[in-house]
């Protein structure tokens, strides 16, 4: 039983960061009709505003301390970050060690921004034509994003560690009954799974609760119609499509302590991010957020030893297993509604 | 001629003198030269990627030019190609005829096992499709099938391996009844000096031979109804056609393609790896089509060689090398210009293909092929037989 709990637990924060990107991605293809392969490439663009956010409060000046000398007899260099300097060491300190939290208040309108310039400079000239020309210059941009990150960054992993008061792991078992130390899960993940509860939580309340999602809505299910009633459709959509950007580069930017951000990250989630969206069916919201979680805990319960045992080698494939099983059984997903990406 | 018309005719013998002459016109300076070092392409290593990548994307243009089904995990069939090839080198002997028969028939049943799964679906469900197959193989092929793949080594030929067919006076590399794969004549003339290499004219003669057999399939009803399928599916279905055979045959002979690419990568050296079936190597064969021109005879055998060939070059240029070539501006153009290019080349070979294909995708739909012919019809060249001929064959 403890085993299987914490199966789950493992699933879900994979599940909530593919759910978080198979969500934007659902959000984009819903609202403007276009496949985004570079969808992946925005969640890593994410996970290195965090980065860079960690790199920028680390930067430091070098003072000279004529009072202490070094173990050579050198006068002593100190090391000051510039945060530290500014706001006092306190402040500073608190600063470097939160900055991966802190690079949410970043990553925000720099996302916004990004998807903005995507969407009025590149895929508004891609709407009338085929999906299959959608997916190739969105597959070249993620690429150039991709490589571009390269030129900056590097290609090797760049550690990004979480707030010191998030280290460590949670008893969960406690919590259930269990005896201490059963079920240990690692206090950042916790997190992360609640963080992305609050965002895609969030996403539905806009969506339900605001006018603005009420048009949103209206336009998905009937373009033409919201357009003729004099509503500017198109710039409802745009500002979807960034919002779609600022989720996954959300995701990315939680996930950066889990998974050391490298310039491919993107792609690894990409491929199965698609897998998800398919599978939960091309245009349904709920669909995507719920295969996320499934195939995530799937994922993670096929990494148990007693399963790969029974059957070797299932935790390679079960996500793409399950996808070719759902989509010959149920060709429109989970939730898929009827008329979606039909032709 | 060959049941082709004179049009076709005139291209397929382009291409066979091309295939036959390419180390010689491929090494246009003489080899000792900057500008050999940097530009010559006439080396068998580069020339056999230049045609093996050719007969890929010949096949691959076969399922998505003329039917419009983009699969993105086509890699898996040259993968699969290659372990079939080097198992027969394995288990019979050095011979390359049983390991490229094989290669080729375990690809096409390979084929219609995913076609019949994917072609249940379309658009972007049946790239999906194509691409969960794939990576399945290639995770697959990592980790359970270890004893089939040899996992991340690679497979490759042991002194211990049975060889049944070896016979004690066989040559210890692949080989066609005795001829070797890597045997090679060199003539030397003045600065140049051309290779002629075996295995590249194997290869060669299986590009003409597939180059032969697309233009056949094209033209036949098979292709028109292919094309039909592209322009519209649904009224296919209605008129009481099932399109579904069509499709998979498209999709097997495609695969099969594919097969024999990865079964002559192999017959050129001898090892394999899972990481050609890896996803982005699906993505290679997409940006090679559409760069030379999807749809069309011979853009994909461009695109595999410019790609191909683009790769190397840039790769090659380094900090150094720019700053050779900019050697004679003043220094600050020279340090200005050095930065601006540097993260283009080498390592940075990526973000060029990247941006190359986007410029392509967006402003070229048609690849290379349409760029050449709008740069004949802005100089006016034939412009009555470029629009007749436009009339003749709307799909190109």
């Amino acid at each position: 039983m403890d085993a299987i709990i914490l199966q789950i637990l493992n699933g879900l924060d994979k599940g909530s960061a593919y759910a978080l990107i198979a969500l934007g991605l659902t959000l984009i293809f819903g609202t403007l009709g276009v496949v985004n392969f570079a969808h992946g490439a925005l969640f890593m663009v994410g996970a290195f505003v965090a980065v860079t956010v960690q790199k920028l409060f680390n930067l430091s000046f070098l003072t000279v301390d004529e009072t202490r000398t070094d173990f050579l007899g050198n006068p002593l260099k100190v090391e000051t970050p510039y945060v530290e300097a500014w706001f006092g060491e306190n402040a500073g300190n608190w600063l470097q060690d939160w900055s991966v939290p802190l690079a949410i208040i970043v990553v925000i309108p720099v996302m916004f921004f990004l998807g903005f310039v995507m969407e009025r400079g590149l895929i508004k000239h891609f709407y009338k034509r085929p999906h299959a020309d959608q997916i190739l210059v969105t597959f070249g941009l993620a690429i150039v994003i991709g490589e571009i990150v390269r030129v900056f960054y590097g290609s090797n992993p760049i550690q990004t560690p979480s707030p010191a008061a998030f280290v460590g792991t949670v008893d969960v078992g406690r919590w259930l009954g269990f005896e201490a130390n059963t079920i240990a899960y690692p206090m950042w993940r916790m997190v992360y799974f609640a963080f992305s509860a609050i965002i895609i939580g969030g996403v539905f309340a806009f969506l339900q609760f605001t006018t603005f999602g009420m048009v949103v809505r209206a336009g998905m299910a009937d373009r033409e119609t919201v357009g003729l009633l004099g509503i500017d459709i198109d710039k409802r959509f745009t500002f979807m499509f960034g919002l779609a950007a600022a989720v996954a580069g959300m995701a990315g930017v939680m996930y950066a302590p889990i998974l050391s951000p490298h310039y491919n990250i993107g792609m690894d989630f990409l491929v199965l991010s698609f897998v998800v969206v398919v599978v939960g069916g091309m245009g349904s919201l709920p669909g995507a957020v719920l295969a996320g979680f499934i195939l995530g805990i799937l994922q993670s319960f096929a990494s148990m030893n007693e399963v790969k045992a029974l059957i070797p080698g299932i935790d390679q494939i079960i996500i793409y297993l399950v996808a070719i099983i759902i989509l010959l059984t149920r060709p429109r997903g989970l939730m898929g509604r009827k008329g979606v990406m039909e032709e | 001629m060959l049941g082709l018309n004179s049009r076709d005719f005139k291209l397929f013998i382009i291409v066979c003198i091309m295939a036959l002459v390419a180390p010689i016109i491929l090494n246009p300076f003489p080899t000792d030269s900057a500008l050999g070092q940097s530009f010559n392409a006439g080396y068998p290593a580069l020339m056999q990627r230049f045609v093996i990548f050719g007969i890929l994307a010949i096949g691959f243009n076969i399922l998505f030019g003329l039917t419009g089904y983009l699969s993105f995990g086509h890699a898996a069939f040259l993968g699969v190609g290659s372990y079939a090839a080097v198992w027969m080198f394995k288990l019979l002997s050095y011979n390359v005829v049983p390991a490229i028969l094989l290669s080729v028939i375990v690809a096409g049943v390979f084929a219609v096992v995913i076609g019949y799964v994917s072609l249940r679906r379309s658009g972007i469900y049946f790239s999906i499709l194509t691409l969960a197959f794939a990576q399945m193989s290639y995770q697959l092929a990592y980790s359970v099938l270890t004893p089939l793949t040899n996992g991340e080594t690679g497979l490759q030929v042991y002194n211990g391996d049975p060889q049944i067919l070896m016979s004690a006076g066989d040559p210890k590399t692949p080989h066609l009844f005795g001829i070797t794969m890597n045997g090679q004549s060199q003539i030397d003339l003045g600065g140049w000096s051309f290779v002629f290499q075996n295995g590249y004219y194997l290869s060669a003669l299986f590009l003409i031979a597939s180059f032969y057999l697309s233009i056949r399939i094209f033209r036949s009803p098979m292709g028109l109804m292919l094309r039909a399928i592209k322009s519209n599916q649904t009224r296919m279905s209605y008129v009481g056609l099932n399109t579904k055979p069509y499709m998979l045959a498209a999709f097997v002979i495609s695969g099969m393609y594919a097969g024999l690419a990865g079964g002559l990568l192999a017959a050129m050296d001898p090892l394999t790896g899972a990481e050609r079936m890896f996803w982005t190597a699906s993505g290679e064969i997409v940006i090679m089509s559409i760069l030379g021109g999807v749809g069309t005879l011979i853009g994909p055998v461009l695109g595999a060689g410019l790609i191909k060939y683009l790769e190397n070059i840039i790769s090659k240029i380094n900090e150094s090398v720019l700053q050779q070539w900019f050697a004679f501006m003043p220094d600050w153009l020279e340090g200005s210009l050095v930065t601006i290019l540097e993260p283009f080349v080498g390592k940075g070979w990526h973000l060029t293909l990247g941006l190359l294909f986007m410029a392509v995708v967006i402003f070229l739909p048609g690849g290379l092929v349409q760029g050449g012919q709008k740069i004949m019809n802005l100089f006016g060249r034939n412009k009555k037989s470029d629009a007749k001929r436009r009339a003749d064959a709307p799909a190109e």
